[in-house]
């Protein structure tokens, strides 16, 4: 790796943190309505899985994603403005941040229903697959919706026809307040790929260099017409569920045991190690990064609300008016 | 050309999968086997095994993925094998499907349709006779088709296959091979959005749609030395037609409903409420719906006669209201 990437990724490291620490932030203050599910602490695998993603690639982030949506080119100021629910955002205020994706860099946005866009990620393959598409579908999933149906129904098709999709799984630990061991018998969930005829892999997740190698070889593995690969990244989120959900049922230990092996800060230590100025990176990034988020922030609050009667437009792409 | 309305519902998938090459089916079934009622017979033959999609049993997954597709430019049609297992695509449809391009602000295009056989009369018992429309009425996004004609069948299919929103399109499988009839050979379509006025008449309006058209306008002929009857085939129930019912009701002042589906929760309660509602002062009598008995769809021959419209009870509820 060039020191340039290197840097990068540190880069978007602190991207990611600062844009959602502020979004957290904002939300303490009242200044966001709706809810806000932090990934702090699960940035690696974001960073990890995305840096390398070429344009025309597809990504189906979850509702803790938010660095996918700036790693794969999301403008970070219409971004904002999604969360500020304004008209400047992707979803023209009409749903919060995780609903709406970003179409013209091919991510594509959620339901509440988790694990849902695994299927449309497998459908989306499938176009890739019959039309000779050098492209892949990265579906990311938590443990928790590791459980759903549309998981299973999903894995199972994409298994068939070898697929170009790597199905990203964020093992967190905890599905809001169940832990693992209420969600599957399995220590790795990862163990149910070769179930559907892939290859299932776990990686750290809090560790850059982890997620990247695994990713690649899923990815590599993906674009080489070699199928699926179900990819489990272990990793922990700092924060409750959405902000305001206190987590009680986790103990401190825990929590202070996870945040000792931080990601940002681990490859803040891999820089050290590889002899670079790291005081003035860190100094360097850290203003980078806040004047984006800042000027995010600044364009979100400038954006106007929609109009009450907008409430009635997009519904159709086709629409019947009545006469 | 004489057609079944099976016939024209496969005659519509072999022509516009021939026309446009982003056409393509999922479904169980629907290759190899050429689908469980045949509705797909000849498409593997003819478009081969990537455009016509031997599905693992997974309706959460048919839909999924067709939206999947749509979002990649294609066409995807969806069968359901029966349309009561809708229930289980049923998210993909109302929350994924539906949603897809109010929560991206404009952004994305939803173009597929979910077809499959709907109805009762055949002995199908609980899981394979039911009329699930009201479900997915109450869904804005979404539209739905229910034709009751060969010629509705083949032109309504087209228009739902190009059309750039989420079609759910009910097929009634009674009448899959017990209509027959003269449909133009060259192309044509039916607008989704259009009902059609089977019959024209003075005394009262009745709308009604999908395998009870028939008994309606049988019933119409029949006591047509009694009453004048207009007759509404809805076509299409999402958007509904309001204008046809609007026009109609307010000439002949009364109105009657009749469909397959239940009566609690059909859309029946929700014509009648904007009749009620819009055209109160030109009814001379009370809305009247004759649907479903509330019950599950039995299964024993008098238990199935019991509970679905027939020609007696359309006929009743047709003296009912011509006597005000």
């Amino acid at each position: 790796m060039t020191e340039q990437k290197e840097r990068e990724l540190y880069f978007w490291l602190r991207l990611v943190r600062e844009f959602e620490g502020r979004v957290s932030m904002l939300d303490k203050q009242g200044k966001i309505q709706g809810g806000v599910y932090s990934g702090k602490g699960q940035e690696a695998v974001v960073v990890g899985v995305c840096h390398d993603l070429r344009p025309d690639d597809w990504i189906f982030p979850l509702h803790r994603d938010l660095g996918a949506f700036l790693l794969k080119g999301a403008d970070p100021k219409r971004l904002m403005a999604q969360i500020f629910g304004r008209r400047e955002g992707f979803a023209k205020g009409k749903d919060s941040f995780l609903h709406g994706g970003d179409f013209s860099h091919c991510i594509f946005g959620a339901t509440s229903m988790l694990g849902s866009t695994l299927p449309v990620a497998v459908g989306s393959a499938y176009k890739f697959k019959i039309r000779k598409e050098d492209r892949v579908a990265i579906a990311f999933f938590g443990e928790g919706a590791s459980s759903r149906g549309d998981v299973h129904e999903a894995m199972n098709f994409a298994g068939i026809y070898k697929l170009p999709v790597v199905f990203v799984c964020e093992n967190n630990f905890y599905a809001y307040s169940t832990p693992n061991e209420l969600q599957f018998a399995v220590e790795d969930v990862a163990v149910r790929g070769p179930g559907y005829g892939f290859k299932g892999d776990v990686c750290s997740g809090n560790d850059l260099h982890s997620v990247m190698k695994a990713a690649k070889k899923a990815i590599d593995r993906a674009r080489g017409g070699e199928g699926p690969t179900y990819l489990e990244c272990k990793t922990y989120r700092y924060h409750g569920h959405s902000e305001h959900d206190r987590a009680t049922y986790r103990s401190e230990e825990e929590l202070v045991t996870w945040e000792s092996r931080d990601p940002v800060e681990r490859w803040e230590v891999y820089l050290e190690k590889r002899k670079y100025d790291v005081a003035a990176i860190k100094a360097e990034t850290a203003q980078r990064v806040k004047k984006i988020v800042d000027e995010a922030l600044a364009f979100a609050e400038a954006s106007p609300w929609p109009e009450g009667p907008e409430a009635m437009e997009d519904l159709y792409a086709m629409p019947i008016p009545e006469e | 050309m004489q057609v079944t309305y099976i016939q024209a519902i496969n005659q519509a998938m072999h022509e516009e999968m021939a026309r446009d090459e982003n056409v393509l089916i999922l479904g169980e079934d629907v290759g190899i086997l050429g689908g469980a009622f045949k509705a797909t017979e000849g498409l593997l033959e003819k478009f081969g095994s990537e455009r016509v999609v031997d599905t693992p049993i997974a309706e959460s997954l048919i839909v999924g993925a067709g939206v999947g597709l749509a979002i990649q430019g294609m066409r995807a049609i969806c069968e359901m094998q029966f349309i009561d297992f809708i229930s289980c695509g049923f998210d993909q449809i109302v929350n994924m499907a539906a949603t897809l391009r109010y929560r991206h602000g404009g952004q994305a295009s939803c173009p597929i349709v979910v077809r499959g056989p709907c109805g009762a009369g055949v002995h199908g018992g609980i899981y394979h006779s039911q009329n699930p429309e009201a479900w997915f009425f109450h869904i804005p996004g979404l539209k739905i088709v229910a034709p009751a004609t060969a010629y509705d069948a083949k032109g309504l299919l087209k228009a739902a296959i190009r059309d750039d929103d989420p079609v759910i399109y009910l097929e009634h499988k009674f009448l899959y091979r017990r209509i027959k009839e003269e449909i133009p050979e060259g192309e044509f379509i039916v607008p989704i959005g259009k009902a059609a006025l089977r019959k024209e008449g003075r005394d009262m309006t009745v709308i009604t749609y999908g395998s009870p058209v028939h008994a309606v306008m049988k019933a119409a002929k029949d006591m047509a030395s009694e009453v004048d009857i207009e007759v509404i085939d809805l076509r299409t129930l999402l958007p509904l037609d309001w204008k046809t019912i609007r026009t109609s009701v307010t000439k002949t002042g009364k109105a009657l409903i009749v469909h397959e589906a239940r009566r609690n929760g059909g859309i029946g309660g929700e014509i009648a409420a904007r009749i009620a509602e819009e055209l109160f002062d030109f009814l001379d009598g009370p809305i009247l719906r004759v649907a479903s008995r509330d019950t599950h769809n039995a299964f024993a021959t008098p238990l199935e006669e019991y509970i679905i419209p027939n020609q007696e009870r359309i006929t009743e509820a047709i003296r009912k209201l011509a006597s005000y």
